[in-house]
């Protein structure tokens, strides 16, 4: 365990995580808004629009995030060069928040839609019976109450793209899988403290996550 | 699913129709806009020139990179599923087993692989593990094992749903006719629990296949690596290349998941079935 208490070794391991909680911060709040918007296409009277979403969920959940990633990069950044940042690790960083983001949506959108799905449609019938617009329907009504039922899957979709956000590595940002890596073969004596180190600080931040979400969500619940 | 979603808005009157075929055109123009922005940046970078998408036409493409590719892929999907498989049954066991001995440790070994990104234990393996043993650590284990633990242990978790789920009469029958508890396990909860599962099972067929793609991180050939990397060394063409890959996984994953439907919609109508437990959501490289 010598080796962690070198401030270089330290310095990156804390620069790799670093990269990960900013990736799934940024990621996680636009994936949130992107979700909420798809689910509410998904379920609207307008065709087009469920065709959107649709569509939408259809290509992302099934395409390998991986290859969402090198997309963006490859294809976006390199091909069409869309430029995100004059800064080479920032434009990386927000090439890969929009492919987490793109992806993540699309689990966000299905998962609020399952809890549209557990609200009682007396809810929405009494909504519309007192003359509610679709749109207030939703907001005042519905998302709520669906909101609500979806807490804890919606930690799960958290844990994973936390999880997620070490692909981004594969378009050269120095996120913890890149760092382990790094240091894997600057160490070759040391690899297994190497590994537990970097695996036990992802248990530490998502088990209790997990915990703590499957309490809140099991809190928020409504009662029915 | 329930009716809710369906129940959201009135069966439009004239005022409604008129909002939505305003909305319907507006969204289509919207689309077909930013369809053409994406088609002229795409001209404008030259990459409608037909000498990029032809290779797509001719049966060498296919032979010499996709086709090996995708056998990478399904080959190592196939493997990873079925060991994930059986390390979902033993860990699902371990974990509901009466002995602390045996639960405290199957629980410690599902809860570590589901929080620790897969990547990090596929680096481990194929860049970790030659250190400690001398030689190369073969790619195409270093994949399949990593999926299996991960898959494994999302495996186990579902399968413990799943046999938790099953009515309590069910092992008190089997108690009262004196079989032991291995044998309620394994006659009573395991083959019941197993025909709930396996719309869940497949569902989690469509992440591993997905996840195989990681292989392409650590140079495992896979449809990733021979379709988009290697193919386009060749031709220049990696968009088209990324283009076509994702066609072939999002035709393959589509049918998985309306196969996992179809199933869980077969075993509910048939009533077979005595338990039912809610399908594990697809986290795609991961579920937690």
């Amino acid at each position: 365990m010598d080796i962690f208490s070198q401030p270089d070794v330290q310095q990156a391991v804390l620069t790799g995580f670093a990269w990960i909680l900013k990736l799934t911060g940024a990621s996680g709040v636009l994936a949130l808004v992107l979700g909420v918007l798809l689910a509410g296409m998904r379920v609207s009277p307008v065709p087009v629009l469920r065709g959107i979403g649709t569509t939408w969920v259809n290509t992302f959940r099934n395409t390998p995030l991986t290859l969402v990633v090198f997309f963006c990069y490859f294809g976006l950044y390199t091909t069409l060069s869309v430029e995100l940042s004059s800064d080479l690790d920032l434009n990386v960083f927000w090439l890969g928040v929009l492919g987490l983001s793109a992806y993540t949506a699309a689990f966000v959108c299905e998962a609020i839609r399952s809890g549209i799905n557990t609200v009682p449609p007396g809810q929405a019938e009494a909504a519309r019976a007192i003359g509610l617009t679709f749109g207030q329907t939703l907001r005042l009504v519905i998302l709520p109450q669906a909101g609500r039922a979806v807490v804890a899957p919606l930690g799960s979709i958290l844990i994973a793209l936390t999880k997620n956000a070490t692909i981004v590595g594969t378009i050269g940002l120095a996120e913890s899988a890149n760092a382990m890596k790094q240091l894997i073969n600057d160490n070759g004596n040391v690899v297994i403290p190497i590994f537990l180190v970097f695996a036990g600080i992802f248990v530490a931040l998502l088990v209790p996550t997990g915990y703590l979400f499957n309490w809140l969500g099991n809190r928020l619940a409504v009662r029915r | 699913m329930s009716a809710t979603s369906t129940m959201l808005y009135d069966h439009p009157g004239p005022r409604a129709r008129i909002r939505n075929r305003l909305l319907t055109v507006g969204f289509s123009l919207l689309t077909a806009a930013l369809l053409w922005y994406v088609y002229v940046q795409f001209d404008e970078k030259g990459q409608w020139a037909p000498a990029l998408w032809k290779p797509f036409l001719k049966s060498a493409t296919w032979i010499d990179f996709i086709l090996p590719g995708l056998w990478g892929t399904i080959s190592a999907a196939a493997v990873a599923m079925v060991l994930a498989l059986a390390f979902g049954v033993i860990f699902s066991v371990g974990r509901l087993s009466a002995h602390a001995a045996v639960s405290v440790p199957a629980g410690v070994v599902v809860e570590f692989c589901r929080a620790v990104p897969l990547l990090l234990m596929i680096f481990f393996l194929s860049y970790g593990v030659p250190f400690i043993t001398g030689a190369p650590f073969p790619a195409f284990w270093a994949v399949v094992i990593g999926l299996t633990l991960y898959n494994g242990s999302v495996l186990a978790e579902a399968f413990r749903a799943g046999i938790r789920a099953v009515p309590a009469g069910q092992s008190e029958a089997g108690y009262a006719l004196g079989l032991r508890k291995s044998q309620v396990m394994t006659h009573i909860l395991v083959p019941q629990a197993a025909r709930s599962m396996l719309p869940v099972i497949v569902s989690q067929l469509v992440v591993l296949l997905k996840d195989t793609a990681l292989g392409y991180i650590i140079a495992y050939p896979e449809l990733l690596q021979q379709g988009v990397n290697v193919l386009s060394a060749n031709y220049g063409n990696v968009m088209q290349a990324a283009i076509v890959v994702a066609a072939i996984y999002i035709a393959i994953n589509s049918v998985l998941t309306w196969f996992a439907g179809w199933l869980d919609r077969r075993t509910t109508r048939t009533g077979r079935t005595t338990v039912r437990i809610a399908p594990v959501q697809d986290l795609g490289t991961a579920a937690a």
